[in-house]
């Protein structure tokens, strides 16, 4: 019974004699081979080689500070509203007198966190921003052993001034 | 020097030589392997990863030993050490290059030049069998005893084909099974009768049907692929090594890395001239003795490594065969082939003389 005209019959013709002396075959199979051998490796020797990535890739978050070492951060809450995994959590505390030099407005993430299992690297925090915070960078995240490790705070995802991270490439274009 | 103090030193040598040469086969395959794959293999352990067998020999050695409640313990051992020392055994009766001189007396590089040689390797190397069938069955485990049965199988069904291809080399020696004979048979002589170079009267270009058939079956001896159904990974988990462990298990792989390189160097030294290379004479007449025993262990070494890489290169070229179509090649193609190879230099060799 023909159910459809998409079937084909299939063939199995008997082997001729030269075929079943394997010889050609099998000669033609070890010329591929031997190609291969003086062909360019694929493998990158990784921790010494890495691959770049794709500007568009991302990775680890950062919270960026500006030129003088300020955290950008103002703990608006837009990130952990625009997170589809609800992977943020953040206090939000008052800039004292004196720190001026710490957080670059009144206002300031006293704690922020990232459960980095929960989170999907969508990139959508990074889109909600609105003050050039929170950045998903080429980064990748650390191994831990325990899920607990793996709830990033400020310590872990803050920017270090001595090893800055260049998000040039994914910066927010302004245009109206 | 005596000359059974050589001996012993040669003996131990050999030893040394074929382990060292199974250790680094290892590395070799995982080059290799990795190479026609477009990877760059084990590089990690020292330059170029060349520290990598000793990597795993202490991996091996210092892994758990566990021998099954179910298992025959006596056999269990005993399996891994007939199979081991079988693969050890051959490396006796081949001649490794021409003789050396010290203080005017000759020291012959063979252990022993038996006038049965190729007979004893042959017998040695079939006694193997009992290693694999031995470790399958006090295994105690299906899938060990189905791999002991292939290869026991597969191993009595190849060496007939192999007896007969050798049969027709030995026709063209005078019927004599010594190796050193026949690799000193190819060393004198014109090629075809005309082509006079000394050292390359190879018996390859006299029997390549006989080379063929030997190479084929000799990939069924060592259980390689396209001939590795005894350890079949994807059908058999490990085949009849499936329960050993440990060092155990390394015996078995290194015996197996062994019988790669006997079998390459019997190739060798049955077909491709053994110690001979082309011009030996002349070489002889204008350096020394020694320096030319030294060129010629050089040369056969060549060989090996060649038929070396080249077990492993078929290796990651072809698939494994199925086990009907492994018996009908070796019953129905090359046992005929064979045959008829020895019939017709049979043949020849009454008619018109060599």
């Amino acid at each position: 019974m023909q159910l459809t005209n998409r079937s084909k019959v299939v063939t199995k013709p008997e082997m001729t004699w030269m075929e079943r002396m394997y010889l050609p075959a099998i000669f033609s199979g070890l010329s591929i081979t031997i190609k291969h051998l003086f062909r360019k490796k694929a493998t990158l020797r990784y921790p010494e080689v890495t691959r770049e990535f794709a500007p568009v890739y991302r990775g680890m978050h950062v919270l960026k500070k500006d030129e003088q070492g300020r955290e950008n951060c103002t703990a608006c809450g837009l990130c952990a509203v625009s997170c589809p995994a609800e992977a943020i959590t953040m206090d939000a505390a008052e800039r004292k007198k004196g720190e001026e030099h710490l957080y670059r407005e009144e206002k300031y993430a006293d704690k922020y966190e990232i459960n980095m299992l929960r989170c999907i690297y969508c990139g959508l925090c990074e889109e909600a921003c609105p003050k050039d915070a929170i950045y998903l960078t080429d980064r990748i995240v650390p191994s831990d052993f325990t899920r607990g490790g793996f709830i990033f705070g400020k310590d872990m995802l803050g920017e270090k001034m001595d090893d800055r991270i260049d998000v040039s490439k994914r910066k927010k274009q302004y245009t109206s | 020097m005596s000359i059974l103090m050589f001996k012993g030193i040669l003996v131990l040598v050999l030893f040394l030589v074929s382990l060292g040469i199974a250790a680094y086969s290892t590395y070799a395959e995982r080059k290799i392997a990795a190479f026609l794959q477009d990877r760059i293999g084990p590089d990690r352990a020292g330059p170029f990863g060349l520290l990598q067998p000793i990597a795993d020999g202490v991996k091996m050695f210092l892994k758990e030993e566990i021998i099954p409640t179910v298992s025959d313990k006596l056999l269990f051992i005993l399996g891994p050490s007939m199979f081991m020392l079988t693969a050890l055994m051959t490396s006796a009766v081949i001649p490794w290059g021409k003789p050396l001189e010290f203080g005017g007396v000759t020291y012959n590089l063979q252990v022993a030049d038996i006038n049965i040689g190729i007979l004893y390797i042959m017998g040695v190397v079939s006694l193997g069998v009992y290693g694999i069938m031995i470790g399958g069955w006090a295994s105690n485990n299906k899938f060990a005893l189905l791999g002991a049965v292939r290869a026991s199988s597969q191993m009595i069904s190849y060496e007939l084909a192999m007896g007969m291809s050798v049969i027709a080399v030995l026709l063209m020696t005078n019927g004599s099974l010594s190796l050193n004979a026949i690799v000193e048979s190819q060393g004198t002589g014109k090629l075809y009768g005309f082509i006079n170079v000394s050292g390359i009267n190879w018996n390859v270009f006299y029997q390549p049907a006989a080379f063929i058939i030997f190479l084929v079956c000799a990939f069924a001896e060592c259980n390689r692929t396209p001939f590795d159904l005894p350890e079949a990974d994807s059908e058999l988990i490990g085949g009849f090594h499936t329960e050993y462990s440990s060092m155990k298990l390394g015996l078995y792989l290194f015996a197996e890395y062994i019988n790669m390189f006997i079998s390459s160097t019997v190739i060798a030294c049955l077909f491709f001239g053994g110690y001979n290379f082309p011009g030996i004479e002349y070489a002889s007449t204008v350096l020394p003795a020694n320096v030319v025993s030294l060129i010629s262990v050089a040369a056969l070494f060549g060989k090996i490594f060649f038929f070396i890489f080249f077990f492993m290169w078929v290796r990651w070229t072809l698939p494994r065969f199925r086990y009907d179509q492994l018996m009908r090649l070796g019953w129905q193609m090359l046992m005929p082939i064979a045959i008829i190879n020895v019939l017709i230099t049979g043949a020849v060799i009454i008619f018109f003389g060599n």
